[in-house]
């Protein structure tokens, strides 16, 4: 034995001291494990269970429901309509290539369109979806649907879009959607919380200032995801709210009318209610189909849009800075008869051209009208005697008038980004824009509505709405039940110091187109449910020089672009009246010859549906 | 010189070596054999797969060769103590000249029947073939120059080989597998301390030598947070399931962390997060108590053992598989860097599984013979 007992004793000593040891430390290092376990799962569980669903849970908006336009009838004038789709999930497809060249032939794809779909499916991850097309016709989409048996994993999709039934008539005033870019999702807060690949927003008019309201909210599906973004399973389907829909002002009618009457034309037509200030049509012309614009524009379309002479791009109602022409003369009247410059019995005598410091100046009629009053001139629309009332009256005063009844200020606010303010200068305003001092040649040719003054059309509507009402003030709105717009504190705040002097100016009004000699006399109506009163306006779009003059040459002998625009503002009926108008035919030639027939078929229009309108009214409005 | 009179002592018949089977040891293998199927199967989403089918089939034949071990006298695995080490550290050197690399690191060797990873079964056999070297010695020579270089070269060897794959991880088990013989053997305390303090000083050398991405567990340990979807990922996801799983867990099948693919290597090495996500702090709680179970067993047949190979073993192979199990453990919560080491008998892993079972079959065979005495 070589092993003695006794180092054998002292062996197991050893190990079994060093056994114990271990067996000491092994049970606080298991004390240790436990406590973390405990740690992360009892005291740390809701933080590692939160962490535990937002990794599995992912969220998927689907684009919202919009808000509708209606009009004040009701009727949808901008509604959504399904669009039938296709969708491909790429990785569902067993042969992609084959699919997809099915697809190109049962769809008639061009060559370009092909390429962009192929391109768009490189883009995405196999398992989202590719949507080769996004507005199919129905004989396509049921084409397809017919072909289904060997198009493994094409699904055809019926998708909410926007869709403007009345085409042109109400693009300016409602104005279009599109695919939402970068601008529009980093300046709208609505649009960045409800943002989804493909998602249409409002890009101007209309749709683009109510945005917020008409957006809506997403729908929210709610998947379980593996690692890698798959979808597993559907946890939740959240459905969003529809945008709200807006009710306007407008009667679809009338604004029909308004753009049969400037078709082929330039310019713009605007009726108003004159003591609500309710808009009842606004068009511009010439016009283009909104719808165009909600799947994207094709190159051509938009080069023919944007080429077009007549500018259809450009809202005329509110961005077109038109010289007033005559259409001014009734507020020059009123504001000499408001300053007690001149009275109904003053008189001016014109021989056609008129000596002022220097330079001539020619009334439109050459042989002269003779002696005019107040009344005579307006209905003839002497310049002359205009002339001599502006230079008696003065700049200053004149824009004074001229501003109180909303020429130079935008009339909607800032419901239009893109209204324009126009220009009713005075000596002031000369100095500080232009660093010159006033000349009185250019009074007197700022009472005649030439020069630097400039207004939109539905600031001339609106001057002849408060001029029309009796003088007082309105707050034109489109939106109904817009509660900033439809209860304004100073309801019913006279413009006028003498409401004689509103009459005395209506009067001369009504003469100019229901007297012989009036301006307007061959568009009146006697009938005196639809009889109404207006002024013509001819705003030179250029100086004539004396040969042209000489010449007199007829509008169709002169350019497009030189002729003269044509205006007429208008209220009615006369002897209750409810509705005022602004027609601006751009070089139309003759506000008489083509601007006042317009307002003669509108009133027809306008008073026939005035009764119906009434009828929904739900709201009373004092009686002035 | 050396008398093998005793040898012949205490010959069993099969039924009083069944009689002396430590049935409690042996219910809880059995019992963690099954929880981890169950896991398995979990892994697996729900079915029988490759996982699971590949896991029973290892099991149920390793547990059987664990049986069959422990009716074989325990001074047969003394005698084999040597042989068995140097045929292991040939089967490195194979694996060096001729192993199977994958992902990066040539770990396996194909022996034509099983890929096996011959640095697993090191973990078990460096134990055997050091607890025979202290066999016989006396306790005097024991902190002998010559007793401790060889011991080292004995640990240094196999390490090497593990190294050069490259493993570090299962490098380090080796020498705590090692470092546990020569613990119990009685290696002087100085000894361990110089070695510990040694090792705290020459870290940030060490670090300074480490490969980029040892270098990058280390720190992504020290903070997970810096780099969530790269190196950071396999902990945080970890610790996000355990921790989600709560007192109860979140249902058998119903880990949404691991099913939904979050969790990494869910079969191997973060086998224990995905059971504890599913079964939460009280499941993994009796998990451990099976362990425990298991370790305190293994430290008593030890001490009950006639012959010191049998008590050394039996402590040293308790201590390592400690060891293994908390390492893996404080890996998969957070409480260490990613090293790569299987949770025995749990993780899926063939090589593993041998190692552990041989090192069962070895006590087995120890508790039936505990009267054996060697000379």
């Amino acid at each position: 034995m070589i092993n003695s007992s006794s180092d054998n004793v002292k062996k197991l000593n050893s190990i079994n001291r060093r056994m114990f040891i271990t067996g000491s430390l092994k049970f606080f290092v298991m004390i240790g494990i436990v406590s973390r376990l405990f740690f992360l799962q009892v005291k740390e569980n809701k933080k590692y269970l939160t962490l535990s669903d937002k990794n599995r849970i992912r969220e998927w908006k689907l684009a919202p429901v919009r808000g509708e336009f209606h009009d004040y009838f009701g009727n949808v004038i901008a509604g959504n309509f399904e669009a039938y789709q296709l969708h491909v999930i790429p990785e569902q497809v067993e042969d992609f290539r084959y699919v997809i060249y099915r697809l190109k032939d049962l769809l008639e794809l061009s060559d370009n369109e092909f390429k962009k779909v192929l391109k768009k499916k490189n883009e995405i991850k196999p398992w989202e979806t590719l949507i080769v097309s996004d507005n199919l016709s129905w004989q396509k989409f049921s084409k397809i649907n017919n072909h289904l048996y060997d198009l493994n994993g094409v699904k055809p999709v019926i998708s909410i879009s926007r869709n403007y039934p009345f085409k042109e008539n109400f693009t300016h005033l409602i104005g279009y959607v599109s695919q939402a870019n970068q601008d529009d999702i980093e300046s709208t807060q609505a649009i960045k919380k409800n943002f989804v690949p493909g998602l249409k927003v409002g890009k101007v008019g209309l749709e683009k200032t109510f945005e917020e309201k008409l957006i809506g909210t997403n729908d929210i599906e709610r998947y379980e995801v593996n690692a890698y973004g798959r979808r597993i399973s559907q946890l939740e389907f959240q459905k969003g709210e529809k945008g709200k829909t807006l009710r306007l002002t407008i009667d679809t009618e009338v604004q029909k009318l308004a753009n049969e009457l400037l078709k082929d034309k330039a310019g713009s037509i605007c009726v108003m209610d004159i003591y609500t200030g309710a808009v009842v049509a606004m068009h511009s012309s010439p016009s283009f189909d909104p719808n165009l614009f909600v799947f994207g524009i094709s190159q051509d379309d938009w080069q023919l849009i944007r080429n077009d002479p007549m500018k259809p791009l450009v809202n005329k109602t509110l961005q077109g800075n038109y010289s007033p022409g005559s259409t001014i003369k009734p507020i020059v009247a009123l504001s000499a008869l408001e300053n007690g410059i001149v009275n109904t019995s003053f008189t001016v005598r014109c021989t056609g051209k008129t000596e002022m410091y220097g330079q001539t100046y020619h009334c439109w009629k050459k042989k002269g009208h003779g002696y005019v009053s107040l009344r005579n001139a307006m209905k003839q629309s002497c310049d002359t005697y205009f002339y001599e009332v502006a230079r008696k009256l003065g700049v200053d005063k004149l824009s004074e008038t001229a501003k109180k009844f909303g020429l130079g200020e935008k009339v909607f606010g800032d419901l239009f980004d893109i209204e324009k303010k126009g220009l009713i200068p005075n000596t002031q305003w000369k100095k500080n824009a232009l660093g010159k001092g006033w000349l009185l040649g250019e009074t007197i040719i700022t009472g005649i509505g030439q020069g630097y003054i400039q207004t939109t059309p539905i600031q001339l509507c609106l001057m002849t709405a408060q001029i029309a009402n009796g003088g007082y003030k309105i707050y034109p709105h489109i939106v109904v039940d817009d509660k900033a717009k439809d209860q304004p504190i100073d309801k019913f705040t006279p413009l006028y110091k003498n409401s004689k002097n509103i009459k005395i100016v209506q009067d001369a009004i009504f003469g100019s187109t229901n007297e012989v000699m009036g301006t307007s006399y061959r568009s009146r109506i006697d009938n005196p449910k639809y009889q109404f009163a207006g002024k013509t306006g001819t705003a030179q779009v250029k100086k004539i020089t004396e040969e042209e003059r000489e010449l007199d040459l007829k509008t169709f002998q002169i350019p497009y672009e030189q002729r003269d625009h044509a205006l007429y503002v208008a209220f009615g009926p006369y002897k209750n009246p409810r509705y005022a108008l602004s027609v601006i035919v751009e070089h139309g030639g003759n506000g008489s010859t083509t601007a006042a027939p317009m307002a003669t078929k509108l009133f027809k229009l306008i008073i026939d549906r005035h009764k119906i309108r009434e009828s929904l009214r739900n709201k009373k409005y004092l009686e002035i | 010189m050396y008398q093998h009179t005793r040898l012949t002592t205490n010959r069993l018949g099969f039924f009083q070596k069944f009689r002396n089977f430590d049935y409690i040891l042996l219910v809880c293998i059995l019992l963690l054999g099954f929880i981890s199927l169950a896991t398995m199967y979990s892994t697996d989403g729900g079915e029988i797969k490759f996982h699971t089918k590949s896991h029973f089939t290892k099991l149920a034949v390793f547990t059987l060769m664990m049986l069959v071990m422990s009716f074989i006298n325990i001074k047969y695995w003394f005698s084999i103590g040597y042989l068995a080490y140097v045929a292991v550290v040939g089967l490195l050197v194979g694996t060096y000249l001729f192993g199977i690399t994958s992902s990066g690191s040539q770990r396996w060797i194909n022996l034509y029947f099983i890929n096996l990873q011959p640095s697993e079964l090191m973990k078990i056999f460096i134990i055997v073939c050091l607890a025979k070297f202290f066999h016989r010695m006396k306790l005097e020579n024991v902190n002998s120059i010559y007793t401790i270089l060889t011991s080292l070269i004995i640990i240094l060897l196999p390490m090497g080989l593990v190294i050069v794959q490259p493993d570090l991880g299962t490098a380090v088990l080796i020498a705590i597998s090692g470092i546990a013989v020569l613990w119990f053997a009685g290696i002087n305390y100085k000894y361990f301390i110089y070695t510990i303090l040694g090792f705290i000083i020459s870290l940030p050398f060490v670090i300074a030598f480490l490969k980029p991405y040892q270098k990058l567990r280390v720190l992504t340990f020290l903070n997970p947070d810096k780099d969530p979807l790269g190196a950071g990922y396999q902990i945080i996801q970890s610790k996000i399931a355990v921790g989600s799983g709560g007192i109860f867990g979140k249902g058998f099948l119903k880990g949404t962390q691991s099913y939904l693919e979050f969790l990494p290597e869910k079969h191997t090495d973060f086998i224990f997060t995905l059971f504890s996500e599913e079964f939460g702090f009280v499941g993994s709680a009796i998990l451990l108590v099976i362990y425990a179970i298991i370790i305190y067993r293994i430290v008593a047949i030890g001490a009950s053992s006639r012959s010191y190979f049998a008590k050394i073993f039996c402590y040293s192979f308790g201590a390592a598989i400690f060891v293994f199990i908390t390492i893996n453990m404080s890996m998969v919560l957070g409480l260490l860097p990613i090293v790569g080491s299987p949770l025995p008998i749990m993780s899926y892993g063939g090589s593993s599984m041998l190692a552990t079972m041989i090192g069962f079959g070895i006590v087995m065979s120890a508790r039936v013979h505990n009267q054996q005495l060697i000379a």
